[in-house]
C-alpha cells in the first residue's frame, strides 16, 4: 500500500502503466459467476456462433473492469474514482491477450478536488483500440493548497 | 430472420422513456467482493485483503468499481412487445460518490433515458440507454451507471 501518486506529481500527457490481461474461456466462466451474466454469448460456442459471432467474446463489463483495474491501480490507495467510461466497440476473444492503456489528458481543480481525466482504452494484439473509454479521479495533494 | 426497415415509433418511444424496473437490493458480502476481484484478476488488497483493508481509510474491504453489475438489476420493461431476442452491450458510463463496502445493503432501479433505432451492420437494431441508480442503506445514491443496450 505504500505507493500512491500525486496531484502536483501529475503531468498532462503522461502515461498509465499498463495493465496486461490473458483471458481464458477459464475466466469468462468465474466471471460469469460472480457478475451473475450468464449470457450464454461468453461461455457457449454454438450459441455464439447461432448469434452470428465468430467465437465466444469477453463480457463487455468484464472490459469494463480492466479498464477500473488500470485506473484504480494507478490512483493508489488515497485516490478516488469519479468516473468511469467504457464503450464496446470492437469485440474480443478468449485466447488473445489486451493491454489496459492510459494517457492523462487534463489536470484541474473543482470544488476544492484536485482532478485529472484519462482516455483510457483496451488494446488487443494487433493495436486495435476494442474499447476506448474515459475515467476522472481525484488524487491527493503532497500539500495542502490554499483557498 | 427478415429485418424491417423501421420498428420503433414516436409513440413507442415516448412511452418507453422513463419506464422503471422494480428495486432489487442486496447486501454486499466480503465473499462475493473477493470472488468478483478474483475472477477479474485484480489484487488490489482494498478489494481482497481485509487486514491490509483494516489499515486503509476505508476501514474494511470495499467493491471494486464494476462490482455493482452483480446486484442483477432488473431491466426496466418495454412497455411494448420486443421482436429483438439477441443482445449486445454497448458500453457503461459510471459515476462514483460513496465507496461500497462489506457489509452494505445496495438497492438498484434502472430506468430507460432514451431508445433509438439503428441499421447496422447486423440489420436493424434497437438502442436503449439505461439508467441504473445504486443507493447504499443509508439512503445515499452510491453510483449510477448508464450502460448502452443493442437488441438486434
Amino acid at each position: 500500500m505504500a505507493y500512491q501518486v500525486y496531484w502536483d506529481d501529475v503531468i498532462e500527457g503522461m502515461q498509465l502503466p499498463e495493465v496486461v490481461k490473458n483471458p481464458t474461456t477459464q475466466q469468462l466462466v468465474k466471471y460469469a459467476g460472480a457478475s451473475g451474466d450468464y449470457y450464454q454469448i461468453h461461455y457457449d460456442q454454438a450459441f455464439a456462433k447461432n448469434n452470428d459471432l465468430e467465437d465466444v467474446i469477453l463480457h463487455g463489463a468484464l472490459k469494463n473492469a480492466f479498464l477500473g483495474h488500470l485506473v484504480t491501480k494507478w490512483m493508489g490507495p488515497n485516490g478516488d474514482l469519479k468516473r468511469l467510461v467504457a464503450q464496446y466497440r470492437g469485440m474480443d476473444i478468449p485466447g488473445t491477450p489486451v493491454t489496459a492503456k492510459g494517457v492523462v489528458i487534463k489536470k484541474y481543480q473543482d470544488k476544492g478536488a484536485n482532478l485529472v481525466d484519462c482516455d483510457i482504452w483496451l488494446e488487443n494484439d494487433k493495436g486495435d483500440r476494442t474499447t476506448p473509454g474515459s475515467a476522472t479521479v481525484a488524487l491527493p495533494c503532497r500539500q495542502a493548497l490554499p483557498d | 430472420m427478415t429485418t424491417p426497415a423501421s420498428f420503433l415509433t414516436e409513440e413507442m418511444r415516448n412511452q418507453a422513456i422513463g419506464q422503471k424496473s422494480e428495486p432489487r437490493s442486496i447486501d454486499i458480502e466480503k465473499g462475493a467482493i473477493i470472488k468478483f476481484a478474483q475472477a477479474i484478476e485484480d489484487d488490489n488488497p482494498l478489494y481482497n485483503d481485509e487486514m491490509v483493508a483494516r489499515d486503509s481509510r476505508y476501514g474494511g474491504l470495499i467493491a471494486p468499481p464494476t462490482f455493482l453489475r452483480s446486484v442483477g438489476v432488473d431491466r426496466p420493461p418495454y412497455p411494448f412487445d420486443m421482436p429483438f431476442n439477441r443482445m449486445l452491450d454497448g458500453g457503461s458510463d459510471w459515476e462514483y460518490f460513496h465507496p461500497v463496502r462489506a457489509g452494505d445493503r445496495i438497492t438498484a432501479i434502472s430506468e430507460i433515458a432514451d431508445i433509438n433505432e439503428r441499421i447496422g451492420r447486423m440489420g436493424l437494431m434497437v438502442i436503449t440507454s439505461i439508467v441504473v441508480t445504486y443507493r447504499n442503506q443509508f439512503g445515499q445514491v452510491a453510483a449510477t451507471q448508464t450502460s448502452t443496450s443493442i437488441r438486434y
